[in-house]
């Protein structure tokens, strides 16, 4: 168990200068290689011309033009990745109690997900496309479902079963059954690791999304718009779709971090401690 | 146990399980698939069920598969579908390999880098951070029509897939050693280059190689990624769209592709592993 | 660094539930064997013979290996012996775990990282299956008894080891045990918070009227704690003495500078280094308290 830490308390205006500093420090260097990185690229690519790499100016301007299709575009993209993460993750977390229940169980399906994590399993899109009809947001959404739920029941399974053995002996003691354990310490015990799952999740999710649409669908998906911008030299737009679809990741990854720390607030505070 | 029996134990294992896979498949064809009509020896057979992913056209029986491999790849060719698929994959593997390497050295180089300069950290490392978060394998087709359909793109998208999680392993791994030996170090009057090789670089080997182990397999998929939708004329990512549009006449051959993608991805872990191995036991630390 | 509340006079306003018989933990010819990985096996605990009365404070201190831990798990039914008859209050030790006779604390807090404070305390009241009103009554009231009244709602990582320590205390308590079973639960703790948690235990020890059976490898510890001492020999463990310790209570600072006290711990460790040949056997099977 970590040691007391000690609490500094609440700054007066002396402390203030220190937190500001503090803030300055952490912040400020990739603040300024953002804004540099920014205007470099705006410098070395402004101007008339088509480019392969445009500015972010025209980008900018692009998406704006085609606000619309860009708009429903991404709806229909980030809802592909959140039903892929959902089904995924629900799947990982119930074979994961399966798995955590009974040993055989375990023994077959753990060696299996972590060596489906050497395999190009996006290889699958075109035939999920194929089973599911290359227009249906479902064929999506399982190419999603499948990345997730990989690293979802491994996560989950390790923090099911991976309880410290002191904690078990704890709970003998108290003439406690299976139940009891379940509930009070290998559900707790397991949710970091979920969480740090579904982290990972949310990106493979739009990763599952996007390159299955990279293999067919609708034309109002971001993966479409991108490899039809392209083939046409739209190229502003293309970076506009792809960087749309970045950004979806990003905000899935930062709403699961806010989660968390409702959810297990106590743990992201001893990880704190131990940085 | 000895390390013959637990080599023993594993091949049964995976022996086992590709046994458990084939069963698998051609058990739920059995269950809920087309009706079976082998004529070679007389075996017919109507399932109970209808799924229509089950189907010989969405999930044919594995000998058909198998045949396809050796049938030409498509009407008309010269040679065998396995024999294309060879070539297609060692193309893969070609470019998989250089970014890879190529995105391991730029790792170590930066994670040096990072570890020794403060304000270089605090600038980039968040970006190496975030742009874990970012689909980049999403990227791969923008970077090929950017920098052309060549190996040069592929390879840049297995080198960018690789140095990120190498970047941040490797400065977990450089980091790892106990303070108190670097003191020791110190107090022999050891300069920080010193420290570097022969305590820091050391001790970040096995991160190294756990991130390598991950970047494996994304090199793989990057490449893939980078050759389908990306617009390149070889690689299985092609063979993958080829033989997409051919569905409808051959779903065997899609099937082929993608056993043969999965064989190079789990030839690449093999290969990790194995450089893995080598590189500990020099050290005279044994592995499972 | 420490934020521990000085203390308060605390009066415990419970008793043990149940009515305790005279002896509290019996055991005869216990013995326990451990199988080896390599094939055979060795003999850990051999010919155990110990009775404790209740309300009597028993430490067992014996060198690293002699199966000490190992008697402990026995008496809490956490470790079948491989023979002997083992009884807790009147029952067999399976029983008296299943009814929940005894509290326990490890060497380690083991506390549970997700639950504060007060949640912790409250674990074993969870799995008893209490109402909330009785649960929070209970918690407060042994947050009381260990002066950590102030820290309900903290998180473990909050506090140090020796208040981590105490909430382990409490939560062993909460159940209101006949027994509470202490296996080196200072250990990890420097030496001047441990004399302090010394004199908490025994205040605690005083206020409840429970009894206890500490295992320790810290002589001066087992001396200032225990109304005996049983010494054990390095594996395969005996009990090879039972030193009666005869300071009055309460004790307290001056009781570790008394010359008595002195003499006590000189007779454990003499018997320790085995040069305390008691002449019969019969000074090894106690039958309780003298008084």
């Amino acid at each position: 168990m970590s040691a007391a830490v000690p609490t500094v308390p609440h700054s007066g205006t002396l402390g203030a200068g220190l937190v500001v500093r503090a803030w300055a420090r952490r912040y400020l260097p990739p603040a300024v290689v953002a804004l540099a990185g920014v205007v470099l690229w705006e410098l070395l690519t402004a101007g008339p011309g088509r480019r392969v790499i445009p500015a972010p100016s025209a980008i900018v301007v692009a998406a704006i033009q085609d606000y619309g299709l860009l708009g429903r575009s991404a709806q229909a993209t980030f809802t592909e990745a959140f039903g892929g993460l959902v089904i995924g993750t629900v799947g990982g977390v119930a074979v994961a109690f399966a798995s955590a229940r009974w040993v055989t169980a375990r023994n077959v399906l753990l060696p299996v997900a972590i060596g489906s994590s050497a395999i190009p399993i996006i290889a699958v899109a075109p035939i999920l496309n194929n089973w599911f009809g290359v227009l249906n947001p479902v064929s999506k959404m399982m190419m999603a479902a499948l990345l997730v739920f990989f690293p979802v029941l491994i996560n989950v399974t390790r923090g099911l079963v991976e309880v410290s053995p002191s904690a078990l002996e704890l709970m003998r003691s108290y003439a406690s059954n299976e139940v009891h354990v379940l509930r009070k310490v290998r559900v707790p015990n397991m949710l970091p690791f979920f969480f740090t799952a579904l982290k990972v999740a949310t990106t493979l999710s739009f990763i599952g999304a996007l390159v299955g649409e990279y293999f067919g669908g609708t034309s109002e998906v971001l993966g479409r718009v991108v490899l039809q911008s392209m083939s046409s030299g739209s190229f502003p737009l293309a970076w506009a779709g792809i960087l749309l679809g970045a950004m979806g990741a990003i905000v899935g990854y930062v709403a699961v971090s806010f989660i968390e720390r409702l959810a297990i607030p106590w743990h992201a505070a001893i990880r704190l401690d131990e940085a | 146990m000895t390390v013959d029996r637990t080599r023993r134990k594993r091949f049964l294992g995976i022996a086992a399980f590709l046994a458990a896979f084939a069963v698998v498949w051609e058990g739920v064809k059995w269950v809920a698939g087309d009706p079976w009509r082998l004529t070679g020896i007389g075996y017919e057979h109507h399932p109970p069920f209808r799924i229509i992913q089950f189907s010989d056209r969405h999930l044919p029986h594995l000998w058909d598969i198998a045949a396809a491999f050796v049938k030409p790849f498509q009407r008309n060719a010269d040679y065998s579908l396995g024999r294309y698929l060879l070539d297609q994959a060692l193309y893969t593997w070609q470019e998989a390999i250089i970014g890879f390497v190529a995105g391991a050295i730029i790792g170590i180089i930066l994670a040096s880098v990072f570890v020794h300069s403060g304000i270089l950290e605090r600038a980039f490392v968040p970006y190496v951070v975030a742009s874990q978060t970012i689909p980049i394998v999403a990227l791969a087709p923008l970077i090929v029509v950017s920098f052309g359909s060549g190996l040069t793109s592929v390879v840049i998208i297995a080198t960018y897939l690789t140095f990120f999680p190498v970047t941040i392993a490797v400065m977990r791994g450089l980091r790892s050693p106990d303070p108190r030996a670097v003191e020791l170090m110190r107090s022999f009057a050891a300069s920080r280059w010193d420290i570097y090789r022969k305590v820091r670089l050391p001790a970040s080997v096995p991160y190294l190689f756990s991130a390598l182990k991950i970047a494996a397999a994304a090199s793989v998929v990057g490449t893939i990624i980078g050759e389908g939708p990306g617009g390149v004329p070889h690689g299985l990512g092609r063979a993958i769209l080829t033989f997409n549009q051919q569905y409808i006449t051959g779903p065997e051959k899609l099937w082929a592709t993608i056993l043969v993608a999965a064989s190079v991805g789990i030839a690449f872990f093999v290969l990790v592993r194995v450089a893995e191995v080598l590189t500990m036991r020099r050290r005279g630390i044994a592995l499972p | 660094m420490s934020r521990e509340t000085t203390g308060t006079a605390v009066t415990a306003t419970s008793s043990p539930e149940q009515r305790s018989p005279k002896i509290a933990v019996d055991l005869r010819a216990v013995e326990m064997r451990f199988e080896l990985p390599g094939g055979g096996t060795t003999v850990a605990l051999q010919d155990i013979d110990l009775r404790i009365g209740a309300g009597e404070f028993v430490s067992i201190i014996g060198p690293s290996g002699c199966g000490k831990s190992t008697l402990l798990r026995i008496v809490g039914d956490l470790i079948r012996p491989t023979s002997g008859t083992v009884e807790v209050n009147g029952k067999g030790a399976h029983q008296a775990r299943l009814d929940r006779d005894y509290g326990m604390v490890f060497q380690a807090p083991v506390l549970f990282d997700w639950r504060t404070v007060a949640a912790n305390v409250r674990l074993p009241l969870e799995i008893l299956g209490l109402d909330q009103r009785e649960r929070e009554r209970r918690v407060a009231e042994m947050l009381e008894l260990v002066e950590l009244s102030g820290f309900l709602n903290h998180y473990p990582y909050q506090l140090s080891g020796g208040m981590q320590q105490r909430v382990a205390i409490a939560r062993a308590l909460s159940l209101q045990p006949a027994l509470l079973l202490m296996d080196e639960p200072f250990g990890a703790l420097d030496e001047m918070t441990r004399e302090r948690l010394n004199a908490e235990v025994l205040r605690i020890w005083r206020q409840t009227g429970t009894t206890v059976i500490f295992v320790t490898h810290s002589i001066p510890e087992a001396v200032f704690l225990s109304t005996r001492v049983a010494v054990m020999s390095p594996r395969p463990g005996r009990i090879i003495d039972v030193v009666e310790v005869d300071l009055p209570q309460p004790r307290n600072e001056s009781t570790r500078e008394s010359e008595r006290y002195f003499e006590l711990v000189t007779d454990v460790r003499e018997s320790l280094r085995g040069r305390r040949q008691r002449a019969s056997n019969e000074r090894l099977k106690t039958e309780g308290p003298a008084g």
